[in-house]
């Protein structure tokens, strides 16, 4: 059984506009102690793929279909007093700017011992003592003068270890970490990326790391989700996401970033501009700026197409070149990142 | 790259620096260092990227050139002039504009695309007939790709890559020599970005423009620019040629800016050392005294406390600012 298995995920916000579908069709697990990064532009339905998990989306947003299960427990429809004990608890989020997710008029230590208090059964002593337990694992200096002052008084990489700290204070399964160091500069991201990665370690829990950086990808994850519109374009291994991409959303995302190798070179930029959620096109979301297009990508959306057991991708063109077949067509193929196994057991 | 060196520098700024006064409360104010004594010149057709941190004072820097803010001291000199008065800074603006970074809140969404690309022409008079100004903006939008069609529409109706065409044609629109690019790219998604920073390329090849490219964005700054520069709360403590200070970057703080830059390849990334600093960007109110590193580098001995280190030329082309540049390895 994975530790978090999400399956044909569908939500959408409804505006006075539309239905507007930022999550359409989303099928992914993780494993216990793997990092997953799903990586996408804005409006890509990464962050929304993770509120949908943690159940915090905005009034207008609902959960239309799909399952996410939580080792085993169905989390759609389950009662709020269910999520409770999860949210903080078994699964925990980190968001993109600590300064709006901490809460102004309350101390650190206010702040840190809400969470424990409420999920363990600590008293306020004990939770104190875990709290501060807590800002040494995350390297805070002066641990105790900080358990005094309030966020504003903190700089945006000592927040982000709060938040940190908070998160992994009841030892959750699962860390969802929304862009977590876009607000930051590099030196104090490379800080804590590195902490992310040693706490992951020590206390084996898995990582839900959402970014639209394709270098911290690499340095962090161990799989890949890759989402435009909504939907997973492409999902595998890091190593196979980064030399044997097979999306051509992909292919132009890792073309359209400098690197070493391109340098002072025209970069190749994918054309056109993002996609308008409120009018999806009916075939392959990427189609319109795809320069592979084919007929059948403007009429019929791509299934979920198997490259290797550790690898798939939803593009025609692979089916043209004879490089990926339906899921289910073979066998012997294990899915890796993503299953739809789970769909017997419903 | 000999071929610039050998062109007269377009500007040339000496020793500038730019405090901001801070209230301290009851009549006391205290100097916020920004920029404290930066020297360098660009020249006639090259890009100077500046990288540094938030809060170092590159946008400073760049504001400070265009006379945006008054200097408290030091000299800029555009086209081997000096600039001093205010008619100087008028024909200065003639020439030197600036592209900002936020694509939303630099465009008056009170004014149609029209009007805000055409300001600059009404600000210095530059057209004659009303069909001469909606000429030249037409031909700007074409140049930044934007449909002439939407002339009429306002900003928000706009993308934001679309946004930052908008901001780069009212740029463009005096025929400028020099333009400051202030993290042009960096609010938009990866995909648009690679649009822009060839727009940039291309524009700077056909109409031959300087640019000063401020970005905090490495890999990108690294990709546009000649020579590039790094500043560290409010002191310049690199400046070299782009591939030198990349192959081998002398400064600590270079070293391990550069070595923190999360590098797209995973092979590459789980190979590489990084040099992960302790500790936060000192504010610049309470700057270390001597070299502003000193608090975050391993290699800081007494002498980095008693003074800052000269900005001197190691090598042809090479400024490094750093008293244990022989102690390290």
């Amino acid at each position: 059984m994975h530790l978090l298995e999400v399956n044909n995920l569908h939500t959408s916000f409804f505006t006075d506009a539309g239905e507007v579908k930022a999550v359409d069709g989303v099928s992914f697990y993780l494993d216990r102690g793997k990092i997953l990064g799903i990586v996408g532009e804005s409006g890509s339905g990464k962050s929304v793929t993770a509120y949908s998990i943690m159940r915090i989306l905005a009034p207008t947003g609902r959960i239309v279909s799909g399952s996410i299960k939580l080792a085993g427990q169905e989390i759609v429809g389950a009662d709020e007093r269910v999520m409770h004990t999860i949210r903080g608890n078994k699964i925990s989020m980190i968001f993109q700017d600590p300064m709006t997710s901490l809460n102004p008029t309350y101390t650190v230590e206010h702040q840190l011992m809400e969470g424990i208090l409420l999920h363990t059964k600590r008293n306020r002593q004990e939770a104190r003592a875990r709290a501060l337990e807590m800002l040494r694992l995350v390297h805070v200096n002066e641990p105790e003068k900080r358990m005094k002052q309030y966020p504003f008084e903190l700089s945006g990489g000592m927040r982000q270890r709060v938040m940190i700290a908070m998160a992994l204070a009841c030892e959750p399964d699962i860390l969802i970490a929304d862009e977590p160091t876009t607000a930051l500069d590099v030196t104090i991201q490379a800080q804590i990326l590195e902490l992310i990665q040693d706490l992951q370690h020590k206390m084996g829990m898995s990582v839900i790391l959402i970014t639209h950086d394709l270098g911290v990808v690499a340095q962090m994850c161990d799989e890949v989700v890759v989402m435009y519109a909504g939907t997973i374009c492409e999902q595998g291994t890091a190593d196979e996401i980064f030399y044997n991409p097979r999306h051509e959303y992909t292919k132009g995302l890792l073309r359209s970033i400098p690197t070493a190798s391109n340098n002072h070179q025209r970069l190749q930029p994918i054309s056109g501009t993002p996609i308008d959620l409120l009018n999806m096109p009916k075939g392959c979301p990427f189609a319109p700026r795809c320069d592979s297009a084919m007929k059948i990508c403007l009429t019929q959306r791509p299934e979920k197409l198997v490259i290797n057991p550790y690898h798939y991708a939803a593009c025609w063109v692979n089916v043209r070149d004879g490089l990926a077949h339906p899921e289910g067509l073979e066998q012997k193929a294990q899915p890796v990142t993503a299953s739809k196994a789970g769909d017997s057991h419903e | 790259m000999s071929d610039t060196q050998q062109r007269k520098p377009l500007v040339e700024v000496k020793d500038l620096k730019q405090y901001f006064d801070i209230n301290m409360g009851f009549f006391r104010t205290k100097p916020l260092k920004a920029v404290d004594g930066v020297t360098f010149s660009i020249q006639k057709g090259e890009t100077l990227g500046l990288v540094g941190e938030s809060g170092c004072g590159k946008t400073t820097v760049g504001r400070t050139m265009l006379h945006l803010y008054k200097p408290t001291g030091g000299e800029v000199f555009y086209d081997g002039k000096k600039i001093e008065t205010a008619e100087d800074i008028r024909q200065m603006r003639k020439k030197a504009t600036m592209v900002f970074q936020d694509p939303y809140s630099s465009l008056n969404p009170r004014m149609t695309v029209n009007d805000i690309i055409a300001e600059p022409l009404d600000v210095h008079r530059m057209y004659a007939t009303k069909q001469e100004r909606n000429a030249r903006v037409l031909e700007l939008m074409d140049y930044v790709g934007l449909n002439s069609e939407h002339a009429a529409r306002y900003a928000h109706e706009f993308s934001g890559g679309q946004r930052q065409r908008i901001g780069i044609a009212r740029a463009l629109a005096i025929n400028p020599d020099f333009i400051v690019c202030d993290e042009p790219v960096s609010a938009l998604d990866v995909s648009i970005q690679a649009q822009v920073i060839n727009m940039f390329d291309s524009l700077q090849e056909k109409l031959d423009l300087t640019y000063l490219f401020i970005a905090h964005d490495l890999l990108v700054v690294r990709h546009i620019s000649t020579r590039i520069a790094v500043m560290y709360l409010g002191k310049m403590v690199e400046l070299a040629p782009a591939e030198e200070i990349y192959n081998r970057p002398l400064h600590p703080y270079s070293r391990s800016l550069l070595s923190a830059v999360p590098i797209p390849d995973p092979k590459v990334a789980r190979a590489n050392k990084r040099i992960v600093l302790s500790g936060d960007i000192p504010s610049p109110l309470n700057a270390p005294s001597g070299c502003p590193f000193r608090t975050r580098c391993k290699y800081a001995a007494e002498e980095c406390a008693q003074s800052m280190p000269p900005f001197e030329e190691v090598e042809t082309g090479r400024f490094v600012a750093c008293h244990r540049l022989a102690y390290i390895d």
